[in-house]
């Protein structure tokens, strides 16, 4: 059952509610226009689509026009923040950590300054344009660099709050955001902090399974463990934090379960589920079953085609949950 | 000798701004102190027995100028709010600027023998984070320009006085994201930037022209909406003349194109392209710092 801790929507599983994390981003900025003057938004030419139109029209002298120059926006971003300002760089993330990954790694993350990067149009979900805009390595970029934090939030709501948190974080931030409207699972109240992962569904009884997710895919997860929740009981958590990552939360469930199943909308490869194996292989090995893009491009599609062809479908998630409780069995 | 005198075939047109006179006795401590930056660039670079040496000695004189003149600046003090910043993009050339901030009393001279040893505060390419008073962290070419032009707009939405410069190598304006980063400066009107490119005309494979021509850079700048000044860029008094001319241009970024000799001082490495990347070795250094002193000896007396 959704855990009462997490503050979750009621209706989570009825409502038909739906926003994106872009949207929740856009919210965040427009907040953070209002209660902090230092903050500048710098956008490659997608002002609409990445959400900041509006903290444009309403804090015209705080935008920042960049054209289509995704190295040049992370050097200014770097020069703003070096200065005292703090700087939100947006773009789609296949091109802002994509394109400007050095610029990124010398200006920015070696420089340690605070520049907060919004990878817009991430993951598999935007659909329609392609291989070359969905990012499926952003994270990966991201997380090896030493000094970024590394946030994924899993819907519109937490997207604002890990918004207003890059802000108040001194170093480094990068932000995956996703183009489309997807459910709404947390409210104002759901706790989100920076390094916390959050326990959202635990079964009545100890579960056999531990299912890692992160950002909206988390939806498909939480399906798949209502699925099965007659059958295999499990804990479902949103790491919304995939740097720094919460290992005391990880390290007691994966103990108390004994058997990891990770779910991102991103290469496993130096996603969600390296960053939990690395974690585990060190800490307390047990079973891992990783649930993402293994080693492939993306493709045009719907995202609930594309869910279901590289495996993020809730139908596939209980299946290979299913698996990694019969890999612990020794069966 | 005056400052007009020693400036009047490198000035492009003048333009009747700021006729304050480096006085004679200024001069002759700057070219000392260019000359002193000179030998300590060779000492460290020795020690350190790797490094670039062409790039460091050539723009001697302009970190000189920068140090010992243009900066508003307390090296006592290097986080000062309202300090002029000096953002180096080619961050190879770093021993020149250790050498330079030495000299002005950031640190002792004596720690720039520790120049890419480990421990040291003094890194193979400049961190930010290690040394008070570097500014950023670089390398990576071609990534200084837009740092310079985000710490002025930035400077500028607060009503700031304080001046921007960017030092680049003329090669590293291979990179876009030079030309991005020229773009936005020049979009912006962002007349507290000043930029100055060491254009050497060398690059690691050889002639700039022959890598990948970088001509008319003149053209180019003023195209991107810059105001461009050249000048000697061995002269100090010549290059602290367009420095003041820039900060007149209230209209446009500008930026200097410094025509330096690679390698300047040492008559054997001047304009080799080869000496890009390399240190001297002992018996070089000896003879080179011999060299040195020579010129220091000519410099005292071509001013009593």
């Amino acid at each position: 059952m959704l855990n009462s801790d997490a503050k979750l929507r009621d209706d989570l599983f009825d409502s038909k509610e739906q926003a994106a994390t872009r949207d929740g981003f856009g919210a965040g900025l427009l907040e953070l226009g209002e209660s902090n003057p230092n903050v500048v938004v710098l956008c490659a030419d997608l002002a609409e689509s990445t959400r900041v139109l509006a903290f444009k029209e309403k804090y015209p002298e705080r935008y920042i026009e960049i054209g289509v120059a995704e190295q040049n926006l992370a050097t200014i971003g770097s020069g703003l923040a070096n200065y005292g300002k703090i700087p939100f760089i947006t773009s789609y993330a296949a091109f802002s950590p994509g394109r400007n990954n050095e610029q990124i790694r010398t200006t920015i993350s070696l420089n340690n300054v605070g520049v907060k990067i919004a990878g817009a149009h991430a993951g598999l979900s935007v659909g329609p344009d392609g291989a070359t805009h969905q990012a499926l390595e952003d994270m990966a970029l991201m997380r090896v660099q030493p000094n970024m934090t590394v946030l994924s939030p899993c819907d519109s709501e937490e997207a604002r709050k890990a918004t207003l948190a890059a802000a108040a974080h001194p170093g480094p931030v990068y932000i995956r955001l996703a183009r489309e409207k997807t459910h709404s699972m947390t409210t104002k109240e759901t706790p989100f902090e920076i390094g916390k992962a959050n326990v959202i569904w635990e079964s009545e009884h100890k579960p056999e399974v531990a299912v890692f997710a992160t950002g909206p895919v988390l939806y498909q997860a939480l399906l798949a463990a209502k699925e099965l929740q007659f059958k295999i009981p499990t804990v479902v958590v949103n790491v919304s934090s995939i740097k720094p990552l919460d290992r005391e939360t990880i390290f007691m469930l994966a103990q108390d379960a004994r058997a990891v199943v990770t779910v991102e909308e991103h290469q496993v490869a130096g996603g969600l589920g390296s960053a939990i194996a690395e974690f585990l292989a060190g800490e307390y090995p047990v079973p891992i079953e990783m649930i993402g893009v293994h080693d492939r491009f993306g493709q045009s599609g719907t995202a609930d085609e594309l869910y279901k062809e590289y495996g993020l479908h809730h139908g596939h998630i209980a299946e290979i949950v299913a698996k990694a409780q019969a890999r612990k069995q020794g069966i | 000798m005056t400052r007009s005198m020693r400036s009047k075939n490198c000035r492009p047109k003048q333009t009747g701004y700021n006729k304050q006179v480096l006085t004679e006795e200024k001069l002759k401590e700057l070219e000392l102190k260019a000359e002193a930056i000179r030998e300590t660039i060779i000492e460290m670079l020795v020690t350190a027995g790797s490094g670039h040496t062409a790039g460091p000695m050539g723009m001697a004189d302009i970190f000189a100028a920068f140090y010992f003149d243009i900066l508003k600046h307390d090296p006592k003090n290097p986080a000062w709010e309202d300090r002029d910043r000096l953002i180096l993009s080619n961050g190879h050339i770093v021993p020149v600027r250790y050498a330079a901030m030495a000299h002005a009393g950031y640190f002792p001279v004596e720690e720039t023998k520790t120049l890419r040893k480990f421990g040291s505060r003094l890194q193979g390419h400049p961190e930010r984070l290690r040394l008070p008073g570097l500014e950023t962290t670089s390398g990576p070419l071609g990534s200084g320009l837009g740092q310079a032009a985000g710490i002025a707009y930035g400077a500028r939405m607060d009503q700031k006085k304080f001046h921007v410069y960017c030092a680049m190598s003329d090669g590293e304006h291979d990179a876009g994201n030079i030309w991005e980063s020229a773009m936005f400066a020049g979009a912006n009107k962002l007349s507290n930037l000043t930029g100055v490119i060491d254009r050497n005309n060398i690059q690691i494979n050889g002639m700039t022209e022959a890598v990948m021509p970088l001509e008319n850079l003149r053209d180019k700048y003023e195209a991107f909406g810059w105001h461009v000044l050249e000048c000697d860029g061995n002269n100090i008094a010549a290059f602290i003349d367009v420095v003041n001319e820039a900060k007149a241009i209230y209209e446009k970024p500008t930026v200097i194109i410094a025509h330096t000799i690679p390698g300047k001082g040492i008559k054997e490495i001047e304009f080799d392209y080869h000496w890009h990347g390399n240190p001297p070795n002992k018996e070089q250094a000896a003879q080179w710092l011999a060299e040195l002193r020579t010129l220091k000896g000519k410099i005292q007396s071509e001013h009593q």
